[in-house]
C-alpha cells in the first residue's frame, strides 16, 4: 500500500534523525567511563596514577615531577595491596566496639565542623558503605577517597589523625567488622543521602542544608539566626573544598544515570582533579541515595508510570473510533 | 437599520446575523479538497492540533511561572514539577510538543517541496508557511530562555552575540537587545513577553493567513493535477461521489485528518510519558551560572542544520552564510523555474535535488551537535554546508532545463 510505504520513509528519516542527535551525538560528546559496580580495590586509582606518570614522561616534565608521579603509582599499589590483606583478616566484633569508641569521639550526634566538614553519622555505616572502602578509609583517608593529590601529608586530612589512633591492621579489621555487624540496620533513602552526601551538598527542594533539615521557626529572627549558621557552615565547606559543592535537588535530571553512578563511585573518573572525595557507597547504599535523589528531583516518576498507560489507551480507542468514522465517511468514494 | 424577520430557530437567528450557513459552506461542507491525497496532507491539521496543545499547556504553565532570574528556575523545576497538581504533565506536554512541532513542520515543508505545492498560484501558501516557520523558531528560542537553566543562559548568550555582526563589532546592538551586558533580568523578562504574547499573536495571525492563502488556489494533490474544482464540486453535489475528483473538507477530509491525528497522539503521548529526554536537555536542569560555561553548547535539534552552516566558516563568512540559510527557503517558489507541478519522482534532476537536499540537511543536523574540535566531523560539516549552497545555486539551472510534462 502506497500510504504505508510513505509512512515507512517518514519513519525511517525520523528515526535516523533521532539516532544522530541523541545516542550518536552523546556517545561522541562524553568520554566513556567504565563502571566498577561500586567495588573498591584500587584498580581505577592505580590506572589513573599510571596514566599520569606516562603523561608526565611524554610531556617531558622536570625529572622530579616524573619521579613523584611514579612514586604515587607505587604508593597506590602498595596501599591497595595492604587493604586487600586486611580484608582477609577475621575481625573481632567485640574488640571492634572498643576501637569504635575512638571514632565516636568525632562521629557523634550534634558534631560540629572539624577541618572543613561535619563528621558524618556512622549509625548506618555498615549498611551503606563498602567493606573494603571502610578498611581503606581508616588506613589512609586521603588515599581511600582518591583525593591524595590534595594532601602533601595525610595528617593534614580532616580525618588524618586516625592513623595515630588505630595503628594495627587487626584493629582496622575489628572496627570494620563491628560496623558491618552492628551498624548495618535498615536505612531510609533520606538518611542514606544525609550520611553520604548531606554534609557538603544542600538539597533546597527538600529544605535541607549542610546543617540538616531546616526547622520551622516561629520568629523571623530565629530563622535569620539559622540562616547565618548555614552560611557560616557553607563558608567552612567552601574553604575546604575550593567551591561550595552544588545543591543536588535536580541532579537526577541534570546528569545521566551512568554519569551519576560512575561519578559517585570515583569522582576523579568523570572530573579529574575534583576535590570531591569518593564516599565509598556499596551498591545497596548507592541505590538508597539514588532513590532519594529521584524522590526529590523527579517526584512525578511514579505518577508518569501510572497515568501514562491510561492516556495512551484513551488515544488507541480514539484512533479506532476515528478509523471507523473515516471508513463510513469515505464509503463509496473510491 | 437593516430589516430582520423573526427567527424560528437558533440556527436561523445566527444565520441572519452572522451568515453561519454561508460560512459553514465556504469553510467546511463546500470547501473542496482533492481526493487524490495521502496522510501527509493531514500534517497541517496535526500542526494545528500541536499548536493547540502548546497553547493550552502554556496557559497552565503561565499561571505558576515566575519571570525573574532568582525565581524562574525553581518556579519551573520545583513549583510546577512537584507542587502543582499535574504541573509535570503540562510541562512535559509543552516541552515535547515544542520539539515535535518542528519535526512535523519539517515533514510538512518537505511534503510541499516534493509535490511542488508552492507553485502556480500557491506561492503565498509557501511564503506564509515560511513566515510561520520563522515565528515558531523565535517562539522556540524565547521559550528556551524561560527555565533559566545553563543551556537557556548560554544559548541566549551565543545567539544574542550573533547580532554583533562579526567584524562590525556592534556590541552596542547586543547590549540593546539584552538590556544588559550579559543575559540578566531584563533579558529574561523581555523574552518572557515575546514568548507569551507578541510571538503567539503573530503566530495566530499567520495561521489565519496561511489557511486563507489555501482557499483560492486549493490544496495540491499527489499528481499535481490541475482540477476544475467547480465542475468536480457539481459532480459531487449531484451524488457522483465516486467519479468526482474532490471531497468536502468536512466531514470527509476531516474524518481522515482525525484518524491521522489519533495515530499521532498515540506516538506523542508515548513520548510525553516515556521518552521525553530528547526534548528536555539534561544540561538545562543545572541552574544558569554565568561563571561556568558548559562543556558543550548546542541548540535544540531543529536548529542544528543552520548552526552547522554558521560554524565551519570564518567569523564573517559564517554569519553571512547563516543569514542566507535562514531566509533562502522563502525564495523556493521563485528559484524553481520549472513549469511543472508534479511529484519530484517525475521531475528528473529535481528528484535528485530533493533527496540530496534532505540528506544534506540531516548530515548538517548530525554535525551541528558534534564537537567541532574533531577534524573529521568539522570537514564533513564544511562539505555539507558548501553542498547546501551549491544546491540552491543549481536549483534555477536544473529546473529551467526541465521539460514540460
Amino acid at each position: 500500500m502506497k500510504e504505508l510505504k510513505i509512512f515507512g520513509v517518514v519513519a525511517f528519516f525520523t528515526l535516523l534523525l533521532y539516532w544522530g542527535v541523541e545516542p550518536f551525538a552523546h556517545s561522541q560528546m562524553h568520554k566513556h567511563v567504565e563502571s566498577h559496580g561500586f567495588a573498591y580495590d584500587g584498580t581505577a586509582d592505580i590506572e589513573e596514577a599510571e596514566a599520569k606518570a606516562i603523561a608526565a614522561k611524554e610531556t617531558k616534565l622536570p625529572k622530579e615531577k616524573i619521579e613523584k608521579a611514579e612514586a604515587t603509582v607505587a604508593a597506590k599499589k602498595k596501599f591497595w595491596a595492604d587493604v586487600a590483606k586486611i580484608s582477609k583478616l577475621k575481625g573481632n566484633v567485640v574488640a571492634g566496639e572498643a576501637g569504635f569508641a575512638m571514632c565516636a569521639g568525632c562521629h557523634m550526634e550534634g558534631a560540629v565542623n572539624m577541618g572543613g566538614v561535619i563528621p558524618p553519622s556512622l549509625e548506618h555505616a555498615g549498611a551503606i558503605y563498602d567493606k573494603n572502602y571502610l578498611i581503606a578509609l581508616i588506613k589512609n583517608p586521603a588515599m581511600a577517597s582518591n583525593v591524595d593529590h590534595k594532601y602533601a601529608d595525610t595528617m593534614t586530612h580532616p580525618m588524618g589523625s586516625i592513623s595515630t589512633m588505630i595503628t594495627e591492621d587487626q584493629q582496622i579489621a575489628d572496627v570494620v567488622a563491628f560496623l558491618k555487624a552492628k551498624k548495618a540496620g535498615e536505612i531510609e533513602p533520606k538518611e542514606a543521602f544525609k550520611d553520604a552526601c548531606g554534609r557538603c551538598h544542600a538539597m533546597r527542594y527538600a529544605k535541607s542544608t549542610q546543617l540538616g533539615d531546616t526547622p520551622k521557626f516561629k520568629y523571623k529572627k530565629d530563622e535569620l539566626k539559622h540562616q547565618v549558621k548555614v552560611l557560616e557552615e557553607q563558608d567552612l565547606v567552601k574553604a575546604y573544598m575550593g567551591k561550595l559543592p552544588p545543591d543536588l535537588s535536580m541532579i537526577i535530571r541534570a546528569r545521566s544515570e551512568h554519569f551519576l553512578e560512575t561519578f559517585v563511585e570515583n569522582p576523579q573518573s568523570q572530573l579529574p582533579g575534583t576535590s570531591m572525595p569518593r564516599v565509598g557507597l556499596s551498591p545497596e547504599g548507592y541505590e538508597k541515595v539514588e532513590e532519594y535523589l529521584t524522590q526529590i528531583g523527579d517526584p512525578s516518576k511514579p505518577k508518569r508510570e501510572s497515568v501514562g498507560p491510561w492516556v495512551i489507551l484513551f488515544f488507541i480507542v480514539f484512533t479506532a473510533l476515528a478509523f471507523l468514522w473515516k471508513k463510513e465517511k469515505w464509503h463509496g468514494h473510491h | 437599520m437593516a430589516h430582520f424577520e423573526k427567527a424560528n430557530s437558533i440556527n436561523e437567528w445566527m444565520d441572519q446575523r452572522l451568515a453561519v450557513n454561508t460560512l459553514k459552506k465556504v469553510m467546511q461542507t463546500e470547501y473542496w479538497i482533492p481526493k487524490n491525497i495521502n496522510f501527509l496532507w493531514a500534517m497541517g491539521m496535526v500542526l494545528a492540533a500541536t499548536f493547540g496543545l502548546l497553547l493550552v499547556s502554556g496557559i497552565f504553565l503561565l499561571m505558576y511561572y515566575k519571570p525573574d532570574v532568582n525565581l524562574a528556575f525553581d518556579s519551573v523545576n520545583y513549583t510546577i514539577m512537584s507542587e502543582v497538581g499535574y504541573g509535570w504533565l503540562w510541562r512535559h506536554i509543552h516541552g515535547v510538543a515544542a520539539s515535535v512541532v518542528f519535526l512535523v513542520i519539517y515533514i510538512h515543508m518537505f511534503t510541499g517541496i516534493y509535490y511542488g505545492s508552492y507553485k502556480k498560484g500557491r506561492e503565498l501558501i509557501w511564503l506564509s508557511g515560511m513566515g510561520l516557520f520563522v515565528a515558531f523558531s523565535a517562539e522556540a528560542f524565547s521559550g528556551y530562555m524561560l527555565p533559566w537553566g545553563q543551556m537557556s543562559y548560554w544559548a541566549g548568550m551565543v545567539i544574542t552575540n550573533l547580532f554583533s555582526g562579526g567584524s562590525l563589532e556592534a556590541y552596542g546592538l547586543v547590549e540593546w537587545i539584552r538590556g544588559d551586558y550579559v543575559p540578566g533580568d531584563a533579558f529574561l523578562t523581555r523574552f518572557f513577553m515575546l514568548h507569551v504574547l507578541l510571538i503567539p499573536l503573530a503566530i495566530i495571525g499567520l495561521i489565519v493567513l496561511h489557511f486563507g492563502t489555501l482557499r483560492i488556489p486549493h490544496v495540491n494533490n499527489q499528481d499535481g493535477e490541475e482540477i476544475d474544482f467547480e465542475e468536480a464540486a457539481e459532480l459531487y453535489k449531484a451524488g457522483n461521489v465516486k467519479e468526482s475528483k474532490v471531497i468536502p473538507f468536512s466531514p470527509v477530509f476531516l474524518s481522515k485528518d482525525v484518524f491521522v491525528m489519533g495515530v499521532y497522539f498515540i506516538i506523542f503521548f508515548y513520548l510525553v510519558f516515556y521518552k521525553f529526554e530528547f526534548a528536555m536537555d539534561p544540561v538545562n536542569f543545572d541552574p544558569a551560572n554565568g561563571l561556568k560555561t558548559p562543556a558543550h553548547i548546542y541548540p535544540e535539534w531543529y536548529f542544528l542544520w543552520s548552526y552547522e552552516i554558521l560554524r565551519p566558516f570564518s567569523k564573517d563568512l559564517g554569519l553571512i552564510a547563516f543569514a542566507i540559510a535562514q531566509v533562502i527557503f522563502f525564495a523556493l517558489p521563485f528559484l524553481d523555474k520549472s513549469p511543472n507541478v508534479a511529484p519530484a519522482s517525475r521531475r528528473g534532476k529535481f528528484h535528485i535535488w530533493f533527496w540530496l537536499m534532505l540528506v544534506d540537511m540531516i548530515v548538517l543536523t548530525f554535525m551541528g551537535k558534534l564537537p567541532p574540535t574533531d577534524a573529521l566531523f568539522a570537514n564533513i560539516g564544511l562539505v555539507a554546508a558548501l553542498l547546501f549552497f551549491a544546491l540552491w545555486i543549481a536549483l534555477p539551472i536544473i529546473t529551467k532545463s526541465e521539460k514540460k510534462l
